[in-house]
């Protein structure tokens, strides 16, 4: 069946992994010390060409997002300047943006946007994703199947429905349109990825922790929860950067500028006359560079939860 | 244990029973879910007591307002006449269906779709098994090369697809500055201003941006190959490439069909990278099913809703293609 959690089974804490190893890990690790002799010898030619070639594509993908640091960082004059790097930097670009446009406002919408996004796909996902992983009610693989197609809609397909439905709910332009919207959108990544986490983590530790007078909220709160915290991190930094990142409905559902989030924001700044592209990348780098480095800290987890329910 | 309760009969799972679910379970008969079949319970007490509801009645809630609602909204909204303002002046039957079908721009935007979703997603897939090949050898530095693959996929691609639209800026843009250092090009050239030449460069930003989550499912793929069967081809006498073509791609199916089947809803729906580089212009010749879509919303919002129904069957029949997919590769 499509919808069936242990297929995710890699995601799972290892440490208290009750079923068979996870597959990932286990050859992983074999692989690893198969291949070890030849490791990381850089006076190997083939080890040195792999190298080589990695570290030049590493730079290629970074190089986009330096330039926008560059840019960010120019002075208004040296803008259309042909120069590869400006003569001096404008640090002050990077404070002065927010006091020159409604991006202040826009900074505080996505804030709020994703952050509360965030709250409610865990309040939301929690509850279920414990009981997905820990009863087998009627109904089950039907709501896994349910969170698995939410999952593969995305808000542009359904853009003109959401825009008309809180059309007549009058709920356009409010921060909390976003926020549910945004939550939904979330939801299938979370409880895919926290019912994997807590199905792995064995019952009888909850039950243990019962049986030592703890009620069963209780054993949730003190054994599951902190056991599946890896899943818990994962599913808030992906939900909020996931958020962060929205723009599509930040641009249908918000027409008033100062209520629209930060990326509808910057795209904005093109519209005007003359675009004052140090600012707009000033306002993109404080935008960019936070995510990309919250995104290291879950990228092992995020491609099991993506392609989750569908490789073995 | 729920056997003992009073036995209920009402079935949890049924959408009318969702309403008042979640709200507030408080009024709920205690022993909400049948008792009738032990053992469906696999571990007794607490969960149990109340039913699925209060646990997953909120996430289908969600679920139902934010995804179901807007697809039954959609279909209803293309067979309505609606006023600029957004008021509902009647019903329009199957015109505005008609009058999208009639819009001169419409097969070319058709064709177009196609052209974008196969050639980025084919770009993507075939480019990412050579970099998940190159990423899983070992060597020093892999762990940061290997972050520094993060970025696109981490930052928003709007910003992204504004950071190429600014290096292809015909005056100042860093992108023709190389270009013409490099010799490749004699002048700097307005490069998104004309279709020839903006499509290929907003393929390039779209298989820029798909890279990372590809390379990263299809190196979760080869992990999960034992290193024995390596060794024991290598044993047997195989060459590299026979290697790669007998042992890594066929069990890297699963992985590849995945990245392939998500990767084709991703691009297809992709519309900041277009929006933010052309606007789908000049008029709808860089634009995509979903661009178009939004164009038409500022003129006739029915219309676009048609479009959107038109889009969301081919998102469907791709999720289908998905589920299809996934109990293929778990079958197998």
């Amino acid at each position: 069946m499509a919808a069936n959690p242990r297929a995710s089974r890699t995601t799972g804490p290892r440490r208290v992994a009750s079923g068979p190893p996870a597959p990932g890990g286990e050859t992983r690790g074999r692989r690893g010390s198969a291949l070890r002799v030849r490791a990381g010898r850089l006076r190997e030619p083939r080890t040195l060409a792999v190298a080589v070639s990695a570290w030049l594509l590493a730079a290629l993908f970074l190089a986009p997002y330096l330039e926008m640091v560059v840019t960010a960082l120019r002075p208004a004059g040296e803008l259309r300047d042909r120069g590869y790097l400006p003569d001096r930097l404008e640090w002050s670009n990077l404070v002065d943006v927010w006091r020159e446009s409604t991006l202040a406002d826009n900074l505080q919408v996505s804030l709020v946007v994703a952050g509360g996004a965030t709250v409610l796909v865990l309040l939301v996902s929690l509850p279920a994703a414990y009981y997905t992983a820990r009863v087998r009610y009627r109904g089950r693989k039907l709501f896994l199947l349910l969170v698995l197609v939410t999952q593969m809609f995305q808000p542009t397909a359904l853009l003109v429905g959401l825009y008309r439905e809180f059309h007549q709910l009058e709920m356009l332009n409010s921060v909390w349109t976003l926020v549910l919207c945004n939550a939904a959108f979330n939801l299938a990544f979370a409880v895919w990825i926290l019912t994997a986490y807590i199905a792995s983590i064995p019952a009888e530790l909850e039950e243990a922790a019962m049986v030592d007078g703890t009620g069963r909220l209780g054993a949730m709160a003190r054994v599951t929860l902190p056991l599946a915290l890896p899943g818990v991190v994962t599913a808030v930094i992906f939900t909020f950067i996931t958020s962060w990142n929205e723009f599509v409905m930040g641009l249908t559902l918000s027409t008033e500028p100062a209520k629209q989030p930060l990326t509808v924001g910057i795209n904005n700044f093109i519209g005007n006359y003359t675009v004052q592209w140090n600012y707009l990348f000033a306002a993109s780098v404080v935008a960019i560079v936070p995510v990309i480095i919250l995104f290291a800290f879950i990228e092992r987890h995020v491609v099991s939860g993506l392609t989750a329910g569908s490789v073995k | 244990m729920a056997s003992e309760r009073p036995v209920s009969t009402r079935a949890p799972s049924q959408p009318d029973d969702r309403r008042d679910g979640p709200g507030r379970p408080g009024r709920r008969v205690p022993g909400g879910r049948p008792g009738g079949r032990p053992g469906r319970i696999r571990r007794g007490g607490g969960p149990g007591r109340l039913g699925p509801l209060p646990w997953i009645g909120p996430a289908v809630l969600l679920i139902l307002v934010v995804v179901v609602w807007p697809i039954v909204e959609l279909v209803r909204t293309s067979f309505l006449e609606i006023s600029v303002a957004g008021f509902i002046r009647g019903s329009a039957g199957t015109e505005k269906y008609r009058k999208l079908f009639d819009e001169p721009q419409f097969g070319q935007v058709l064709v177009w779709t196609v052209v974008w979703t196969v050639v980025v997603v084919g770009v993507t897939v075939v480019l990412s098994l050579g970099l998940a090949q190159l990423f899983n050898q070992r060597f020093p530095g892999r762990r940061v090369t290997r972050w520094a693959l993060i970025a696109p996929w981490a930052a928003s691609v709007l910003m992204t697809a504004i950071g190429f639209r600014w290096m292809l800026d015909q005056t100042a843009g860093v992108l023709n500055t190389l270009m013409v250092d490099l010799g490749l090009i004699d002048a700097p050239r307005d490069w998104l201003g004309s279709p020839g030449t903006a499509w290929p460069w907003m393929m390039f930003v779209a298989v820029f941006v798909s890279l990372p989550f590809t390379t990263y499912t299809l190196l979760a793929g080869l992990q999960t190959i034992p290193a024995d069967l390596y060794e024991a081809a290598r044993i047997d006498g195989a060459g590299a490439r026979q290697v790669y073509r007998r042992v890594t791609l066929p069990l890297l199916r699963p992985a590849l069909l995945v990245s392939l089947v998500i990767n084709l809803i991703n691009v297809f729906n992709s519309f900041p990278i277009i929006w933010a580089m052309t606007q789908g212009g000049p008029g709808s010749e860089t634009a995509t099913t979903t661009v178009f879509m939004f164009q038409l919303k500022s003129t006739d919002i029915a219309e676009s809703a048609a479009m959107s129904v038109i889009n969301f069957a081919m998102v469907v029949v791709l999720v289908l293609v998905f589920l299809r997919v996934s109990r293929w590769n778990r079958e197998s």
